[in-house]
């Protein structure tokens, strides 16, 4: 079936505009920056704001699910970060240190994640639906000395922390210190007294700025560690792909535990002067509506998830409210299916744009720009100053020839391009060969230089938009005292692309049932997060190997696709 | 409160609210939306609603409007329950 080209009313420069003499100095320029200048992310995006003369103009707007409300300028954003670094200078932490944020979507998290920048540590951001022991791997993979959390959420962080020694600080940022233990504080960003003025440290370019834990394919989740320089390709591609003018409103539906939340739901839009809406509550249509309407976003970059969950909600809804405030639409997370292009044409008179990337891109590489043609279901054209390629799965050799599938490769050297992961020089090495970053995605060009994603090249599951590791997950399964062996493989899913699936075997002993099947998911629902919690586990008799004993995913997930096992000689001959 | 109300509310408090959260779970009490349960989760609470309750929601009525609040779980589980008694 074909579609449809989606042509729009330009709004800002043609992509051929764009990538005329393409240098990434132009925002350096913009930004104020020469090479070799001190760098730092939270001032750029609060401070800079300031003396640029917007001090009053709000940074924030911020909503719960109960309708509580608050509101923040970018001057607030400016003392409260000083007052928040303070803080955590006061306590010892020093330049480069890693300090984790596992918080609710509420403004501490926002603001904390400047002021941590400001002091010159590390910020490293988690979901905080994530269970004790995906805590745990995280924080023990980082060393990191301290975190700012909730009360909600302290009883995992006491489960683990004496498996922590360097964990110094546990910083609660909703309780008194009454009702805390040993090694933890109070600190309430709101009512500490306010820093005025605080020395910003004088991080550089290549000062190590923010750790993204990511999955693979093998082992525990990597930390991808991110710079300061990254900021300018974070404030070009919030400007350019996403569309961000000076009087914009602007909503991010991405929680800051994961990269578009901090790349895009922070340091984008900040570092552009936009005020952004947030909006801390779960999934319903009617109230994500109601918000648009009242806040009157001009732009919405949400994700396929969501979007297919509107879908499903129909237009009936949509025509209940006013969206006519919404200039430009754009999602990112996995591949936007074409049927979700063509039904927000219907549904808000514009298409939502695809933007890929990933945490270890650091920013949008391969995307829909506004005013270029859109092709629904395509990934768009790459970014300026990317340089892209689908190549060989052999030869690591970019293909030439249109509609052939090949690996999505980049030429490394972008500014947020991730520099390490995280005590893993071995895996940061194998994600390039022949000069090329591989993104471990797999696509085609057409012949108008539009790429189109086919699938992941390991065994990472991609649901709702976020990548969930097998082995993490097979980890967890074998922890449940019933399980013998596992396999955690993706299984498609309408809403979700992908969703969990387990292949289980069983110890002597234990028989399988629906109480069981119930009982080990909610076992990995908490263990590890509601992402990676099996959406069906299948009992088996055994599970398909090579003849050393290694498990071949492979097999049970052409099963769940319904494709094609392929040759497996050379693999079970391993 | 009845029993499946009752049976709903409980398994919702001792699956889904966190240690430290100090949240009253209320028939009304917004679920979803209220980020208690999220919509990855929602497959066990289907789960076992569909095991206790004896009843088979199909997926396109497992919708977060339909699981947002304990009342219109406990309609959920009415619509499609069969003349068996609940088991607990």
């Amino acid at each position: 079936m074909s579609y449809p080209t989606v042509c729009e009313e330009l709004t800002a420069k043609s992509y051929e505009e764009l990538t005329a003499n393409f240098d990434w100095s132009i925002a350096g320029r913009e930004l104020g920056y020469r090479p070799g200048d001190p760098i730092n992310i939270g001032w750029m995006c609060s401070d800079r704001i300031c003396h640029l003369g917007m001090a009053d103009k709000v940074a924030l707007y911020w909503e719960d699910y109960q309708g509580n409300q608050q509101q923040f300028t970018f001057d607030d954003l400016r003392v409260l970060s000083n007052t928040v670094a303070q803080f955590v200078c006061n306590l010892g932490i020093q330049p480069g240190e890693r300090v984790c944020l596992f918080m609710d979507r509420v403004p501490e998290l926002y603001i904390g994640f400047l002021g941590i920048l400001k002091t010159g540590a590390v910020a490293q951001p988690l979901f905080s639906a994530f269970g004790d022991e995906s805590l745990l791997v995280r924080l023990q993979n980082a060393g990191t000395s301290a975190i700012l959390t909730q009360k909600k959420h302290l009883h995992k962080v006491r489960r683990i922390r004496e498996q922590l020694p360097n964990l110094r600080h546990i910083i609660v940022v909703d309780a008194s210190d009454s009702a805390l233990q040993p090694r933890e504080v109070s600190f309430d960003m709101k009512r500490a007294p306010r820093v005025e003025d605080f020395a910003v440290y004088p991080t550089v370019a290549e000062s190590p700025s923010v750790l993204h834990y990511t999955s693979g394919t093998t082992g525990q989740p990597k930390g991808a560690q991110h710079v300061q320089y990254s900021i300018i390709s974070q404030y070009l591609t919030a400007k350019w792909v996403l569309d961000l003018q000076p009087d914009d409103i602007y909503w991010c539906n991405a929680d800051p535990g994961w990269v578009t939340g901090t790349s895009y739901g922070i340091i984008g839009p900040w570092s552009n002067g936009t005020t952004q809406v947030v909006l801390d509550s779960g999934f319903n249509a009617e109230r994500w509506y109601e918000f648009i309407e009242k806040h009157r976003v001009t732009v919405w970059y949400s994700a396929p998830t969501a979007i297919r969950l509107l879908m499903k909600e129909g237009t009936e809804v949509v025509r209940r409210h006013d969206h006519s405030s919404l200039r430009h639409l754009a999602s990112v997370g996995e591949p936007l299916n074409a049927e979700a292009v063509l039904w927000s044409q219907e549904a808000f008179g514009k298409p939502f744009h695809d933007t890929f990337w990933q945490t270890e891109t650091g920013c949008i590489v391969i995307t829909n720009f506004p005013g270029m043609p859109i092709k629904p279901g395509s990934m768009g054209k790459p970014f300026p100053g990317i340089t892209a390629a689908v190549l060989n799965t052999k030869t690591y050799e970019p293909i030439t020839e249109p509609g052939i599938a090949g690996l999505i490769a980049l030429r490394p050297g972008w500014p947020s391009q991730v520099r390490s992961y995280w005590n893993n020089e071995a895996g940061f090495k194998a994600k390039f060969k022949n000069g090329w970053y591989l993104c471990g995605d797999r696509a085609s060009i057409d012949a108008d230089g539009y790429y189109w994603f086919m699938g992941r090249d390991d065994d990472v599951i991609n649901t709702g938009g976020h990548l969930v590791g097998p082995f993490e997950i097979e980890s967890a399964l074998l922890e449940h005292p019933a399980v013998y062996e596992s396999a955690a493989v993706a299984k498609p899913d309408p809403v979700n692309m992908e969703v969990v699936k387990a292949f289980v075997t069983l110890k002597r002993g234990y028989e399988p049932s629906d109480d069981l099947e119930l009982e080990i998911m909610n076992h990995i629902r908490k263990r590890l997060s509601p992402l990676a919690m099996p959406q069906a586990i299948e009992f088996v008799d055994s599970l398909p190997k090579t003849r050393s004993g290694k498990i071949v995913r492979r097999v049970l997930r052409c099963k769940e696709f319904n494709e094609p096992v392929g040759d497996l000689s050379t693999i079970m001959d391993d | 409160m009845d029993e499946i109300t009752k049976l709903v509310r409980d398994y919702v408090i001792r699956e889904y609210l966190e240690e430290g959260d100090e949240r009253e779970i209320t028939e009304t009490t917004p679920l979803i939306s209220g980020g208690i349960v999220d919509s990855f989760s929602m497959v066990s609470l289907k789960r076992f609603l569909e095991k206790k309750c004896n009843i088979q929601i199909p997926d396109a009525c497992a919708t977060p409007d339909a699981f947002d609040t304990v009342q219109s779980i406990v309609a959920l589980v009415h619509r499609f329950q069969k003349a068996q008694p609940v088991t607990v």
